[in-house]
């Protein structure tokens, strides 16, 4: 309500209206399914999660390591050249702490999620992951991560056969 | 100022590319196209257009998908959601503006990506109105076709006869992905789906990318290119209710030609245009848009492709492209290979089925069904 209007006209729904068919409702569900092809350069690059490691591309001409993998530079606008690893180690670009979750509800554990900058991929190349082993007063940007792989039985192709990045450990690398 | 399409590239349109993703598909064709405009896209071009609607893709703001694979990353980039010869009128009026001198068009179908296509087009329908009915999407053409045969007295024959044409002319055209030596009898004892039309009727879905390269006269000049001009263009959308339609003709493709005639100084649109690229979706829609496109009399496109007029070697060439039956429906691709066909046949460049001495040939879109809107595009070869 507001300062001038103290109720509207009409006559207020309850939500028991709606569940007593008072109201009169259309419902349709979408038939939406797809099954994208993930492409050359995605595929390969799914393949090589469920053995554990990062690919990139190399691009000739702008000397630059793609990563995540591409056919084509975007820069330079050719194919790149050359398929090559990176490493699972990097460095939080940015990150932010989520305090509700996917379905916007209120939670006590925040997420943390961010970018992480790998090592052996071309500056501000990298991944978006969750953070892990870590609180939300550790976390900081520039900190050395590592990603924190699901057993080989358990990866599938995905992003999410990495669990999190977690901070790196002493004499890791 | 002039505008003409000084670049073509088309990947072949497949049942499936699973190979590829979608935007493999459109660095393939985009790279065709700046190699044949001889053209760096990170240099020479101002603006990219992409034709895509989100529902085909599968995930939203397609627009935010497209720069890296067409060269466009940092570069003014807008998305038309409807099918490429929209795009393409967008870019004609860009350049028209005098801001833009080069644009790209850019429309794709990976419609092997979509496991349930009919669900997809079914939701075009009107959620109150229409939808509840629950029927499937295409007894909005089986309508329409229902009501264009019976307002025109054409014969069914007819239909049959556009399926074999431009199966027939598929064969011929390495791009297309259902070229195949159908005869008419076939086609008229092809399964009944919506009657009148049967099973072979109906485009199959197909997989492709295509890019144009536009460019005003000057900077046409500029980069020595040897245009196809867009002489004329134009677009129309008819009331979406089923019920207030014409079903008979299609208005908009009407209103659209009037619009691209009368830019292109057109006045005799049947002697005036020596060839066309119109929608064949369904079989029907060629002979309609024909004839709502004033290139045939009101119910004579039906005599006249019986008649053979309508073959490669006729007197009005009318989809040697293979149009949607041969090459396939390539979603909101459609308009733009049309397009880049009647570019192909200006040019001089259409290889094995290049028709002869043709100066001037138009292309039609159709957005299909349950849309009533469209595009017309007149293109002249130059100089
Ligand atoms: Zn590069």
């Amino acid at each position: 309500m507001t300062a001038r209007i103290s109720r509207w006209p009409g006559i207020e729904l309850r939500a028991a209206d709606l569940l007593e068919g008072k109201i009169t409702q259309t419902r349709f569900r979408p038939d939406a399914k797809y099954a994208w092809s993930a492409g050359e350069a995605m595929s390969r690059f799914l393949e090589e999660l469920q053995n554990g490691r990062f690919i990139a591309r190399t691009c000739h001409k702008c000397q630059r390591i793609l990563f995540p993998p591409r056919m084509f530079c975007e820069e330079c606008f050719r194919p790149t050249d050359e398929w090559t690893f990176i490493h699972d180690t990097g460095t939080i670009e940015t990150f932010s702490v989520s305090y509700l979750d996917t379905d916007a509800k209120r939670i006590t554990e925040p997420i943390l999620v961010g970018v992480v900058s790998l090592d052996g991929a071309s500056p501000k190349m990298g991944m978006m992951h969750y953070f892990g082993e870590m609180t939300k007063e550790e976390i900081r940007i520039g900190m050395r991560v590592k990603a924190e792989w699901k057993p080989p039985t358990e990866r599938r192709g995905s992003v999410l056969d990495i669990r999190y990045f977690r901070p790196l450990r002493e004499g890791e690398r | 100022m002039r505008v003409g399409i000084i670049g073509i590239g088309m990947t072949a349109f497949r049942p499936s590319t699973p190979e590829y993703n979608w935007k493999e598909l459109m660095f393939e064709a985009a790279s065709r196209a700046y190699a044949d405009a001889a053209i760096n896209p990170r240099e020479d071009v101002d603006s990219f257009i992409t034709c895509a609607e989100d529902y085909y893709e599968g995930f939203g703001i397609f627009d935010e998908f497209v720069p890296d694979q067409l060269g466009a990353a940092l570069r003014p980039t807008c998305t038309v959601s409807g099918d490429g010869l929209q795009g393409l009128a967008n870019a004609y009026m860009q350049i028209q503006t005098g801001l833009i001198d080069v644009a790209v068009v850019e429309a794709h179908s990976k419609a092997s990506d979509v496991v349930t296509l009919d669900g997809i087009i079914e939701h075009a329908l009107d959620p109150i109105w229409n939808k509840p009915l629950g029927a499937h999407p295409f007894v909005v053409a089986g309508l329409e076709a229902d009501a264009y045969l019976r307002g025109t007295r054409t014969s069914p024959k007819a239909l049959a006869a556009v399926v074999a044409k431009n199966r027939r002319n598929g064969l011929r055209n390495p791009l297309a992905a259902y070229g195949a030596a159908v005869d008419a009898d076939q086609a008229m004892q092809s399964e009944e789906r919506f009657a009148p039309i049967r099973a072979l009727d109906i485009s199959n879905p197909a997989d492709g990318c295509v890019v144009l390269v536009l460019a005003s006269d000057r900077a046409a000049k500029k980069l020595h290119a040897d245009p196809v001009w867009i002489r004329g263009i134009g677009w129309a959308s008819d009331s979406p209710s089923l019920e207030t339609r014409d079903w008979t003709a299609a208005t908009y493709a009407r209103i659209a030609a009037d619009m691209a005639y009368r830019l292109a100084k057109v006045r005799r649109p049947a002697t005036d245009i020596d060839f066309a690229e119109v929608d064949d979706r369904f079989s029907y829609k060629e002979l309609q848009h024909l004839e709502s496109l004033g290139l045939a009399k009101k119910g004579e496109a039906g005599t006249r492709v019986l008649r053979g007029d309508y073959d490669a070697d006729g007197r009005f060439p009318v989809n040697v492209s293979g149009g949607s039956l041969g090459c396939g429906n390539v979603f909101e691709a459609t308009g733009l290979h049309r397009a880049g066909e009647v570019a192909l046949q200006l040019r001089g460049d259409a290889g094995v089925r290049q028709l002869d001495g043709v100066r001037v040939g138009v292309a039609q879109s159709w957005r299909f069904v349950p849309s009533a809107t469209g595009a017309v595009a007149v293109l002249g070869a130059g100089p």
